[in-house]
């Protein structure tokens, strides 16, 4: 035993030298250069002024398109997530039986099917949805009283029905995120909130606060900043997951790809994109960290 | 076509979509499973690179994850599906000029959501072995364990039980992202419902059935993993 003991009783000494490991990630550090070369080297080699020309603003109008589409569903998925977090941390049996049913199936199956049940679903209810409707004041069209001159006609009132909204993919694409965010924006304000010390609650009624106000004044502001990184994470999520609304032929930043792959077949249309994707995912990241340095700074001696 | 009842559509046999259902979900189950050890394998690695002493595997490690939890899914897997076959291609082209390559769909999938998991996994790892003192190590070392002995007896068994519970939402979420796979045409559950939806004309139902498959996968996948942890913390209170 001694001449194995001795060697391996220490904690294995500072590495100096060329131990294993050390080349192991060499040679894979290596490796992602030169992938990384080969890429880029890829690009500058298949660069084409004709695709770039052509795609480049469809890219940036995917972009745009992309952008709002989170936007949207992120606003629109916190606002829905109050009352299902409400509902959660309800003691009534009903509000929070139907809240965690709500959050159960929004998370426990997958977004593109959520997606797919909004947008190629609910065409299976065209009358139904055609029969609600709401009347409402919009803009006519310009009355051509010459042929060179116009006067706009005016307010008319128009029949705005649910399937007018539905049967436009980017609005079932908003519907469908922003159903699917509420439910995982819900349990992450649920997570913030309760992670508040009950005392917190105890000494703000002590007061004489009533419960809104010790939520928006004492609760809230110590809940939002253990929520920030959640939060961020769930808008890189929602970031990354909007591509898949591609496939119901929106033509956000992966849908425009898509058309320049097909017509193209120029694989540059993925990379293009994946660098998009990539830079705008890591611009966020940080950005969060940053925020969240800064509204730490009285946590930290 | 006459109007079919649902009960006849969703019926087992030449009438009916259910086997065609049941067959995808045998595809995203296998899928799912096929994938995991691969994930759970790179990802560990990559884990030990982040936390290794040698600056230049946590460099490679770090990239990996940057990469591979940046992108979205569906842009990982049509780059995969399309770019490797160029690729492969490529190279083949020396060899065998006149061959052609197809990447399989199950294939591509299986690589692509393995690096995805991996790369969420390893963060799950990653937070594991930083709950591990360091006296574990050096209680192995002192007893004349090797490091891999170390590794193996006394730091993996705590390892799997700490990062349990990450790993179970990485193995849900890879449950979610098969259907994602649907799109480059594997006839798994999502895509054999879209199938029965556009010949039936009946989307709203195979649709939510579809979504009901998913939801009891992970209802199921749910008892599981349970009754898997309840079998390590016995294991934990025995000793």
């Amino acid at each position: 035993m001694s001449a194995t003991a001795a060697m391996v009783e220490r904690p294995p000494p500072r590495a100096r030298g060329w131990p294993r490991r050390r080349i192991i990630g060499y040679a894979l550090v290596c490796l992602w250069i030169a992938f990384g070369l080969g890429i880029v080297s890829y690009l500058f080699l298949a660069w084409n002024a004709a695709f770039f020309a052509k795609y480049a603003p469809a890219y940036l109008q995917g972009l745009g398109v992309t952008l709002s589409l989170v936007a949207i569903s992120m606003v629109l998925g916190a606002i829905m997530s109050l009352p299902v977090a409400y509902g959660r941390m309800s003691r009534n049996r009903i509000l929070s039986g139907l809240a965690y049913c709500y959050v159960y199936f929004f998370r426990g199956t997958p977004l593109l099917v959520q997606t797919f049940l909004v947008y190629y679903g609910l065409g299976s209810f065209r009358p139904e949805l055609s029969a609600v409707g709401l009347y409402m004041p919009v803009v006519s069209d310009w009355f051509q009283l010459l042929p060179h001159v116009s006067i706009p006609a005016g307010l008319a009132i128009g029949r705005f029905t649910l399937w007018d909204f539905f049967k436009d993919a980017f609005n079932c694409g908003v519907f469908a995120f922003a159903l699917n965010t509420a439910a995982y924006q819900a349990e992450i304000l649920r997570g913030a909130i309760e992670s508040v010390p009950k005392g917190q609650w105890e000494g703000a009624a002590s007061l004489g606060l009533h419960k809104l106000q010790t939520l928006r004044k004492i609760i809230l502001p110590q809940a939002l900043i253990v929520a920030l990184r959640p939060y961020g994470n769930e808008l890189i999520l929602m970031v990354k997951a909007s591509a898949i609304v591609a496939i119901i032929t929106v033509y956000d930043l992966m849908g425009n790809a898509k058309l320049a792959f097909a017509n193209s077949f120029d694989i540059q249309a993925y990379i293009w994109v994946a660098l998009v994707y990539l830079v705008m995912v890591e611009l966020l990241r940080h950005a969060v960290e940053w925020i969240e340095r800064r509204i730490t700074i009285h946590l930290k001696r | 076509m006459p109007a079919q009842s649902i009960w006849t559509l969703l019926s087992w046999g030449p009438d009916g979509w259910l086997d065609d259902i049941a067959y995808g979900v045998i595809v995203t189950v296998l899928l799912a499973l096929a994938t995991l050890p691969i994930g759970l394998t790179i990802g560990f690695f990559v884990a030990l690179g982040k936390q290794s002493e040698e600056p230049s595997l946590r460099l490679a490690a770090n990239i990996y994850t940057t990469v591979f939890r940046g992108l979205p899914e569906l842009v990982t897997l049509f780059l995969f599906f399309f770019g490797m076959p160029i690729l492969l291609q490529h190279l083949i082209r020396y060899f065998r000029p006149e061959a052609t390559i197809d990447v399989n769909s199950f294939f591509a999938g299986m690589i692509v959501l393995a690096l995805i998991f991996s790369s969420y996994a390893s963060e799950v790892f990653l937070s594991a072995f930083r709950a591990i003192p360091k006296g574990q190590y050096e209680g192995g070392y002192s007893i004349g364990l090797s490091k891999w002995q170390t590794m193996r007896k006394v730091i993996l068994p705590q390892l799997l039980r700490i990062a349990f519970p990450g790993l179970e939402n990485c193995w849900l979420s890879l449950l979610k992202d098969t259907s994602l796979v649907s799109v480059v045409g594997l006839a798994e559950t999502l895509r054999n419902a879209g199938v029965a939806a556009r010949v039936t004309k009946h989307s709203f139902l195979f649709y939510s059935l579809a979504a009901l498959v998913f939801l009891g996968l992970a209802v199921v996948s749910s008892f599981a993993t349970s009754a898997i942890l309840r079998s390590l913390g016995n294991r934990e209170a025995q000793r």
